[in-house]
């Protein structure tokens, strides 16, 4: 079973708060999980290069350039962000 | 007007003959969803105003003798993770509680573009992630066949909708079995398309290279007309293509058909009632000339393991977009930035998310990468290559959608794995990129079986054609 540190570990990696009460529960359902996730073990399988895709035939390339959007998405999308002043949305400081 | 009755086609030539208007049509199905859904709770949201101004559009245009399409004035129902402009979309969390869509997805764009009127938004396990509607921050959704019961999930609000003849028809989304087990536990048609058909661009992303939008129906004939809708190449999401669909619409022959039975999916945990439907369903299409053929998809019994370990890396990565900043759920206060994250995530997200996120945290990070998601990707090769060589025989693939019918609410509530183990026959046809349709063909008791038809890349026309020649069988 996942040890309490390990799953706390998990959790700031993933950027959630977790109460001891769901702690205790996710060593459980992890260690539940990840025990059946060890079955693919078992596979005799190909090392595959995972940024390939062969379901896209088509080349997908475009431009890298920024399309403009509607004034009213734009204001819609500031409108959705919980903190902000004016055009602007606001973050806490990060230094 | 007896709404269960109701097809696209009907409504679209009532409205031409002027049988009714499609602003007394919208207030039928109003009336329904206010006489039936306290009992169901396939909606989250009514969206009555949109709903009588598109009717009222479509009069308008009845009225000036305009052409208009097949869609035109039809009620649907979508899914509360696709955005509609301008109307709440919560995708079942309390982290989107107060969410307003800012723009259309493109599937709603081309409904609207074909004059569709949209009740409201349906119920989900939050975030789609779950098999029976249970996980939604909000309200449990009940089967319209037998209230004590699940509607399946994650689309359950949809499937729910339609089978209570809420709606004519609802939007869905799959990306492990979403549209095709609720479709299966509530008795209506269900298809998730290849990979690509659809855009999903304004579909909430949970696991980007599995999720499809698709339509859940009263028929067939229904589910293809809503396909043709929403399908093809949208410059806003660079994995949809230009359709080049195979086997138009010619006649069936069923002579011709070659038909696949997988064997391993007729074995040990499959409910014995279940079974006897599908053959027996199976059975009847042999008898009118199809080739019914035993095959086998080795990779099986690992596709689950490899669905989760996928989907949960791919979710763990897409949610970072939720970190009380951009929209949604804040607890911004007090503390450093770190603090933001963590308590608006912690208290946003429900316990089915957050064990996803962890899960696909963990099987992404140093150390395991290796022994989990790269391995999944590696089987995962391994599932479709299986399919690849099924599909050189026969022309389509033929399975039960679930083990099991509709199981009862809070039955599988406490044990995760074992409400996983319920989309065992979902989850490889996402893995390999597949199209499939949920077809009702029999009932245990009162509760709906789905026959699950799985076919080649792209051959959606085949599917539908072969959902239609057994549909008219399987109607007593």
């Amino acid at each position: 079973m996942l040890s309490k540190e390990e799953v706390k570990k998990i959790a700031k990696l993933a950027r959630l708060e977790l109460s001891e009460k769901e702690i205790e529960k996710m060593r459980k359902d992890l260690s539940a999980v990840l025990d059946y996730f060890n079955s693919l073990k078992k596979v005799k399988s190909k090392a595959v290069n995972v940024d390939s895709s062969d379901n896209l035939s088509e080349g997908t390339m475009r431009i890298d350039e920024s399309k403009p959007q509607s004034a009213e998405v734009v204001e819609r999308l500031i409108e959705a962000a919980p903190d902000k002043k004016g055009k602007y949305i606001k973050v806490k400081a990060i230094l | 007007m007896n709404l269960s009755e109701l097809t696209i086609a009907k409504i679209h030539s009532g409205l031409i003959g002027k049988k009714f208007s499609a602003l007394e049509l919208t207030k039928a199905y109003l009336d329904q969803i206010e006489k039936r859904d306290g009992s169901i709770s396939a909606f989250l949201n009514i969206t009555k105003d949109l709903a009588f101004s598109q009717a009222k559009e479509v009069d308008k245009e009845i009225s000036m003798k305009e052409k208009i399409s097949i869609l035109a004035g039809v009620p649907c129902a979508i899914k509360d993770n696709i955005l509609v402009k301008g109307i709440g979309c919560t995708s079942g969390s309390k982290i989107l509680e107060n969410y307003i869509a800012p723009y259309d997805a493109t599937v709603i764009k081309k409904l609207k573009k074909e004059s569709a009127v949209i009740l409201g938004k349906t119920n989900l396990d939050e975030f789609a992630m779950g098999s029976s509607t249970e996980n939604s921050a909000f309200e449990i959704t009940h089967n319209p066949n037998d209230l004590e019961r699940v509607p399946g999930g994650s689309s359950g609000g949809s499937a729910a909708a339609v089978a209570s003849a809420e709606c004519c028809y609802a939007l869905g989304s799959d990306t492990g079995g979403s549209i095709r087990q609720p479709a299966s536990f509530c008795g209506v048609v269900g298809l998730k398309p290849t990979y690509g058909a659809v855009s999903r661009y304004g579909l909430m992303s949970y696991a980007s290279s599995l999720d499809q939008i698709g339509p859940l129906a009263t028929n067939v004939e229904d589910t293809k007309i809503i396909f043709n809708a929403i399908s093809g190449k949208d410059e806003l999401d660079s994995t949809s293509v230009n359709l080049k669909l195979k086997a138009k619409s010619e006649k069936l022959k069923a002579n011709e058909l070659r038909i696949g039975i997988p064997k391993e999916y007729f074995v040990k945990g499959i409910d014995k009632e279940v079974e006897k439907i599908i053959k027996n369903t199976i059975k009847k299409v042999e008898e009118q000339g199809a080739k019914i053929e035993e095959i086998s998809l080795p990779h099986t019994e690992y596709a689950l393991a490899t669905y989760y370990i996928i989907a949960m890396s791919e979710a763990s990565a897409n949610f970072a977009r939720y970190d009380g900043i951009r929209y949604g759920f804040s607890k911004s206060s007090e503390g450093n930035l770190l603090d933001v994250y963590l308590k608006s995530r912690g208290q946003g997200f429900g316990p089915e998310v957050k064990r996803r996120i962890m899960l696909g945290t963990y099987t992404l990070s140093a150390g395991y990468y290796d022994a989990y998601y790269l391995k999944a990707q590696e089987v995962r090769n391994l599932i479709k290559e299986d399919f690849k060589n099924a599909f050189k025989k026969v022309d389509l693939i033929f399975t039960p959608v679930s083990p099991t019918t509709a199981f009862k609410i809070g039955e599988k509530t406490t044990d995760p794995l074992e409400m996983y183990l319920s989309d065992i026959y979902t989850v490889s046809i996402n893995l390999a990129t597949l199209p499939a349709l949920s077809l009702p063909c029999g009932r245990v008791k009162n509760l709906p079986v789905g026959l699950q038809i799985i076919g080649r890349p792209f051959e959606e026309n085949r599917i539908f054609n072969t959902a239609s020649f057994i549909e008219k069988l399987v109607i007593e």
